[in-house]
């Protein structure tokens, strides 16, 4: 349905590197990557707010690279809150409708429905700036999902709110965007967490460029890439040099890494990956405590490793004092190794 | 402590109140004399102090020797101000939205040089100006005409609108340009239906600066016309103070300035920029 080839921009802060990529109809893309990662720009470039130096975009095996952002049939939630603060919120959703040529009063009976689906049927008549900052995302999202576009990008739409906000959002998520069975939502994140949640495809980007796409539960078992594993995790995956020699596997000061289950590559440097419950407290490796936080019921303790460093999931709140030396053990089942190359070479044996 | 500065604001405030509004009540207060209470030494409240005369106000709608007549002035003071304001508030309100959303460049010359070439044209001194002018509106035959005073007044108030307004757009975000356009919106229909709506504040502060330049200048109005067109200021200055009495000066003065004192009470409260609230977080 919505089909883009090589797309280059030339932002100054962040430009796309060569995208390509066909998004098809009902599914809902989560876009994850970190602040830069070319999110907030892949989404304008599609829209048309940005200009393109190379590239195509096709809608339906059209291309509308060179329509004027309003014939895009597109629509865009950001980050930020933004609604028309001199229009009342019913008002502010029936903008759109009223562009799109309806009559005042049937414009304004589906901007109503509308926001009774999101929860905001008792604040027609507000203002934006007389609603909280949950309420007004709501508006912009109930705004942008009223005109029924082809394609409903949104932008971070929750890194604005409040812990218990965006958590109730990210519940509600799925009701309010369901029946779109023609278009294509993409939703961009920094978080794993989200982009996991909420979509069924989801797609890694580090400097405007995408990493990996597919399932997400097949993404986080395996992720493709070193840059794509770096995104996926939260806490992150930590990456120790590491080597391989007569079949064992090396941290990179030589110390003896766990890797039953695992099939070797050949002699030669690897990059050994630890996800965050890799490492559990009591076992054969010491380290020193750097750093030590809480995660609503987790705690994560940043290592200090003769080989590297590394961070420790422990589930529960547990009290870990800083600069203490720590025994832990490292599970091999939790291990990805990555060639030199940044491919992510891990095979089990069965 | 809090209650001693309270104390010492308020006295200040009521201290400097008193400075400014009591010019405005000692002209008020002559305004409503005659030649008796005026020369009966210091008197200052009608009715207990001197028998008050609507003298001084009658003669200014009175033609003839007893008269002063400012309805001619009043109207072509009127006219100029208020023509030359929306016209240059419109012009300004473009060309600074133009300036604030998009990017010019010719060989060295940017944005930045295009503002500063507007807010340039203020810092000359009026003198250096007269003299093209007088001369240009004399090319076109629009010397001591409403015509070639609401020319040159747009030429001086085009940079005070450009200035304010491209600082007013400067602080409205982007997106919300960007949001109208996805909205369905072109540039233009972005501009009309959601920037400008929500200038208000900024086209008050723009507008009331140049009805007040526009209002109160005397010397282009005193080079550039002769005896068909008389402004307010120049009507003012030209009336003698040993023939004219004093209560009808008084009158004239307070005339003069309630036009700009009634639109500044009735925009005061569109002078905020709080209406941006809600528009991004």
């Amino acid at each position: 349905m919505l089909q883009v080839d090589q797309l280059t921009t030339a932002d100054p802060k962040v430009s796309l590197q060569d995208i390509s990529f066909q998004f098809d109809a009902g599914n809902i893309y989560t876009i994850l990557g970190r602040t830069g990662a070319g999110k907030t720009e892949l989404l304008r470039a599609l829209m048309g707010l940005n200009p393109l130096v190379e590239g195509d975009i096709q809608l339906d095996g059209q291309s509308i690279a060179k329509r004027p952002v309003k014939d895009r049939s597109m629509s865009l939630v950001y980050q930020q809150f933004i609604n028309y603060p001199h229009l009342s919120v019913l008002d502010n959703v029936a903008f759109p409708l009223r562009r799109q040529g309806k009559k005042k009063a049937e414009a304004q009976l589906l901007a109503a429905k509308m926001l009774t689906t999101v929860g905001l049927g008792d604040f027609l008549q507000r203002r934006p700036a007389q609603l909280s900052g949950g309420q007004q995302q709501r508006v912009a999202l109930a705004r942008a999902m009223v005109k029924k576009s082809r394609i409903l990008m949104l932008d971070e739409p929750l890194a604005n709110l409040d812990y218990k906000l965006r958590e109730q959002l990210r519940e509600e998520f799925p009701r309010l965007v369901a029946g779109n069975d023609d278009s294509v939502i993409l939703y961009t994140t920094t978080e794993p967490r989200e982009a996991m949640e909420l979509g069924n495809t989801m797609i890694v980007m580090t400097d405007g460029r995408i990493v990996a796409s597919g399932p997400p539960a097949d993404l986080f078992a395996h992720p493709p890439t070193k840059d794509a594993a770096s995104v996926i995790s939260d806490p992150p995956i930590s990456f120790i040099s590491g080597f391989v020699r007569s079949g064992a596997l090396y941290f990179g000061e030589g110390q003896l890494a766990p890797n039953n289950g695992l099939h070797l590559p050949p002699d030669g440097p690897v990059t050994i990956a630890l996800r965050p419950d890799a490492i559990e407290p009591g076992g054969a490796f010491n380290a020193t405590i750097g750093l030590s936080e809480f995660s609503g019921s987790e705690t994560i303790v940043h290592l200090d490793f003769d080989f590297g460093r590394a961070i420790m999931l422990v589930e529960g709140i547990e009290t870990f004092e800083a600069g203490s030396r720590l025994s832990v053990s490292i599970q091999a089942e939790h291990i990805m190794l990555f060639a030199s190359d940044g491919q992510n070479i891990t095979t089990r044996t069965k | 402590m809090n209650k001693f500065y309270h104390i010492l604001k308020t006295l200040f405030l009521f201290g400097w109140s008193l400075f400014v509004v009591f010019p405005f009540l000692w002209a008020l207060t002559t305004s409503f004399k005659d030649a008796n209470a005026i020369t009966s030494g210091a008197t200052y409240i009608p009715w207990v102090d001197y028998e008050p005369s609507t003298q001084g106000w009658t003669s200014l709608f009175t033609t003839g020797s007893q008269g002063i007549n400012i309805v001619g002035p009043f109207i072509d003071s009127a006219a100029v101000t208020l023509i030359a304001s929306l016209v240059s508030l419109a012009l300004g309100t473009l060309a600074a939205y133009g300036l604030s959303r998009f990017e010019y460049r010719l060989g060295f010359v940017k944005n930045s040089d295009i503002t500063f070439f507007f807010i340039s044209q203020r810092i000359m001194p009026p003198i250096v100006l007269a003299i093209p002018f007088f001369l240009m509106l004399k090319e076109l035959g629009a010397l001591d005409t409403i015509f070639g005073l609401v020319l040159v007044y747009v030429a001086l108030l085009l940079p005070i609108a450009v200035w304010v307004m491209t600082d007013f757009f400067a602080g409205i975000p982007k997106e919300l340009d960007e949001m109208a356009m996805t909205d369905g919106c072109s540039p233009i229909g972005a501009f009309f239906r959601v920037i400008l709506p929500n200038s208000v504040p900024g086209l008050v502060v723009a507008g009331m600066f140049c009805l007040i330049f526009g209002w109160n200048d005397f010397f282009f109005a005193f080079t550039l016309t002769f005896t068909e067109t008389q402004l307010l200021p120049v009507s003012i200055v030209s009336l003698n103070s040993s023939v004219t009495p004093w209560w009808s000066l008084s009158a004239f003065a307070l005339i003069s300035v309630a036009p700009l004192a009634c639109v500044a009470v009735i925009v005061e409260r569109y002078m905020s920029r709080g209406t941006m609230s809600g528009a991004i977080r």
